[in-house]
């Protein structure tokens, strides 16, 4: 059947390049190894008839996630060979950790029936939409979650910006304190002058002999 | 015609690699993120997997949630590595033990 053909020719993809990804030398190709892995893996969704997620996982994770990973990698100046000392001695336990893992998830997986009614699920039709079904329920049942999700995004937006900011900033802030505590004697300063020179129309004329006040601004 | 074993053979399977990646990389912390990215896949393939064949829409709407906390996790992540690399040079595992007892 040409389903679970497709079906195994992504899962050897997948699990090929989650492998070639975990021991491959350089950060680079794990890099360009793991969007592989995202690609493979949004294959197999698609044919779980879960297709909004599929294009969000490439569109996100594909799009945004892991151009940042490669960016890192690229800008990072790593020095590979001290980063490959242990390798041959964490390989047995990794290996052996990894076998005993999925022995494990093997007797789970092969116990129960997971309250399936049966193996043959119904498809869906052709007009079927999943990303309205999914809007559905994120709009209505999940929207106080869907509202904490946004801001865990702003969360991580502002920490990010926070983290990576070089301390001699370059942006003019506030010192609110200063503010607060400035007089107005610093600010202003009057000083009183006479006039020198006297016009010769008559509305100078009128204050002749009176004094000016000149303003004068002082930069705190 | 795919069964649900079929799906969560191939979840545990993909765990167990970044498991058995997360044992071997220990060294360099931009490989552990990338396991850990490939954990959250797995974890959202089993989701995936029930969903489509409880013929549930809940299970597609935890992945949309995982999948937003790993993204916010993977930029907060790779924003400390930076700051860590700027100020020690490295990002050897071995290298970042100044908070050692």
């Amino acid at each position: 059947m040409i389903e679970q053909t497709v079906f195994y020719i992504f899962s050897a993809l997948l699990l090929m390049s989650a492998g070639l990804m975990i021991t491959v030398r350089n950060p680079v190709f794990a890099a360009l190894f793991l969007i592989l892995t995202f690609f493979s893996s949004s294959a197999i969704w698609l044919l779980l008839e879960a297709e909004f997620l599929a294009i969000t996982l490439v569109v996100v994770y594909v799009g945004a996630v892991m151009v940042l990973f490669m960016f890192v990698v690229m800008m990072l100046d790593i020095n590979l060979s001290a980063m490959r000392e242990g390798f041959a001695k964490y390989l047995p336990i990794g290996v052996l950790v990894a076998i005993l893992m999925a022995l494990s998830m093997g007797l789970v997986i092969n116990a129960g029936e997971f309250g399936l009614v049966s193996d043959s699920i119904q498809r869906h039709s052709a007009d079927y939409s999943n990303t309205s079904e999914l809007g559905l329920a994120l709009y209505t049942n999940y929207l106080y979650p869907f509202e904490i999700a946004g801001a865990i995004l702003l969360v991580a937006i502002i920490a990010a910006i926070a983290l990576t900011m070089r301390s001699p900033r370059s942006t003019k802030t506030q010192k609110p304190g200063n503010q607060v505590a400035v007089k107005s004697t610093d600010r202003l300063r009057i000083v009183k002058m006479k006039v020198e020179k006297p016009a010769d129309d008559p509305e100078e004329v009128s204050k002749k002999d009176s004094e000016v006040t000149t303003v004068v601004k002082e930069s705190p | 015609m795919i069964i649900l074993s079929n799906v969560l053979v191939l979840a545990a399977l993909l765990f167990c690699i970044s498991v058995a990646g997360i044992f071997i990389n220990r060294k360099n912390i931009l490989i552990l993120l990338m396991c850990i990215e490939l954990m959250l896949l797995s974890v959202n393939m089993n989701f995936i997997a029930f969903s489509h064949f409880l013929g549930d829409i809940n299970g597609q709407v935890f992945v949309f949630f995982i999948l937003t906390v790993a993204a916010a996790e993977s930029a907060i992540g790779l924003a400390i590595l930076v700051v860590l690399f700027r100020n020690r040079g490295t990002i050897n595992v071995d290298d970042l033990k100044s908070m050692d007892g």
